[in-house]
């Protein structure tokens, strides 16, 4: 639909919420121009676009900017309604549903989760691990209640609003596992959550846009140690 | 099922501003519903059995059917039981300003409350710290309302109806932070001034006053001066 200048994606290759404004662009088979930030010296653009957070991703569309990742995913849900399927289901209900679970995988499993490389100790460490393993267990319930018995996706036979928030996420979750030597996404005790990462990597929007792992646990690294590096109380 | 009862109950607690926001949503849409004030410190059979994972109010039952999450529970009432015309009215239809207004809303979420708690229940060098970033939300609020009316525009809307219910926390964040809203952030005042002249807000949130009593006799109980 989107001749280039239309659709800009402001964003970081690493960031699992840019993975998501990404993934939500493909499965619509929307075409945008992409600009990699350094957030180490932001652009003029970003800072102008998202003065409140100064952060990525920001999508701009017809010059307009859109931020917060799951706010961006819905835009492109809703302003491009007519391309590809939706992301959200009609009925108000099952909306509510999806939007709970999206909900609750931001505030229980990915706000641990941001703490991992953070924390100074291997105590913090292990605690905020054990809080994200525990919210993927919820999250386990959260996708047998949502895809109804059918699957193997939270939008059933095909993927939804909840599967993209999650699907940004994959690559930082594998790495994650490395780098901790803990599973995240345990086939034995998470099975429908450990199939759907299977399904979920299968797909061409997947494919096309996950970032490679050990990139990433090669970047986790650096940070981890600049973390450590810094202030205590930075 | 959690629930039997036909019809709309709210699981709520008196000064919640989360529960306050549903309130207003169902009011502004005219909708009946049945108030059942939760005991948090002895939470029923019905709000666990709702709300399994987070125990939680508000909890909107609609049927039996439980929806939870403030936000979700606005959107809820304003999808399933749209207006005449059968498009929602706390939601704008244009995709672009349903981004802002779930932008603001989110931003409200994210800083408001925990920073106001931060406020309230501190001492000292922790306190200043909220204080200051307390402002900053306030400004930032003030800034982003401009001369509009509301959040969203001419009309009253999800933004609004998000952020109303911390309209009766102001006083409470201004002796703790001793600061004045109103000083700092005149179009904010204004704008809760037109807030609290809708029916919907007026009914539903409480008296400042109230609030800080409240938050008073939580100090009480935690200990603090």
């Amino acid at each position: 639909m989107t001749e280039g200048g239309e659709l800009k994606l402001l964003g970081m290759w690493a960031s699992p919420f840019v993975t998501r404004a990404k993934l939500a662009l493909q499965i619509k088979g929307l075409s945008y121009e992409y600009v990699e930030e350094d957030l180490g010296s932001k652009s003029e653009l970003l800072l102008s676009s998202n003065p409140v957070h100064k952060a990525v991703p920001v999508l701009i569309h017809d010059g307009k900017p859109v931020c917060e990742s799951s706010v961006v995913v819905q835009y492109i849900d809703e302003a491009f309604a007519g391309a590809g399927p939706s992301l959200l289901p009609a009925d108000p209900y099952e909306r509510a549903v999806a939007r709970f679970w999206a909900a609750y995988l931001e505030d229980k499993l990915v706000t641990p989760w941001r703490q991992v490389l953070r924390v100074k100790t291997d105590e913090e460490r292990a605690e905020v691990m054990r809080q994200t393993i525990a919210a993927a267990d919820v999250l386990e319930g959260g996708l047998k209640e949502s895809s109804g018995g059918m699957g193997p996706f939270f939008g059933g036979e095909s993927v939804g609003y909840v599967d993209v928030l999650l699907g940004g996420m994959i690559s930082w979750v594998k790495a994650t596992e490395v780098f901790s030597g803990a599973k995240i996404i345990d086939a034995a005790k998470t099975p429908l959550l450990a199939a759907w990462m299977e399904r979920f990597c299968e797909l061409d929007a997947a494919r096309a846009v996950l970032q490679d792992v050990g990139a990433l646990v090669e970047y986790a690294r650096a940070l981890q140690a600049r973390f450590a590096a810094a202030a205590p109380n930075n | 099922m959690a629930g039997e009862k036909k019809g709309l109950q709210l699981l709520d607690f008196w000064v919640s501003p989360f529960g306050q926001r549903c309130r207003i949503a169902l009011s502004e849409k005219g909708l009946p519903y049945e108030y059942l004030e939760q005991d948090l410190g002895n939470k029923s059979e019905l709000l666990l059995r709702s709300n399994p994972v987070h125990k939680k109010i508000p909890v909107l039952l609609h049927d039996g059917r439980p929806v939870c999450e403030s936000l979700i529970i606005v959107q809820y009432i304003d999808e399933a039981f749209p207006g005449k015309d059968g498009k929602p009215a706390l939601l704008p239809a244009d995709p672009y300003a349903r981004a802002q207004a779930r932008f603001w809303a989110d931003y409200v979420d994210k800083k408001l409350y925990d920073c106001g708690t931060r406020l309230w229940k501190l001492k000292g060098e922790a306190q200043q710290q909220a204080r200051k970033e307390m402002l900053e939300i306030l400004r930032t609020l003030d800034g982003a309302l401009g001369d509009g009316k509301f959040f969203g525009g001419e009309a009253f809307g999800f933004a609004d109806v998000a952020i109303a219910p911390f309209t009766a926390w102001f006083l409470t964040y201004e002796r703790h932070g001793e600061f004045s809203v109103e000083e700092e952030c005149p179009r904010l005042v204004a704008w809760a001034k037109r807030c609290g002249e809708r029916e919907s807000v007026a009914k539903n949130l409480t008296p400042p006053e109230k609030v800080y009593e409240f938050i008073c006799g939580m100090k009480k109980r935690f200990g603090i001066e």
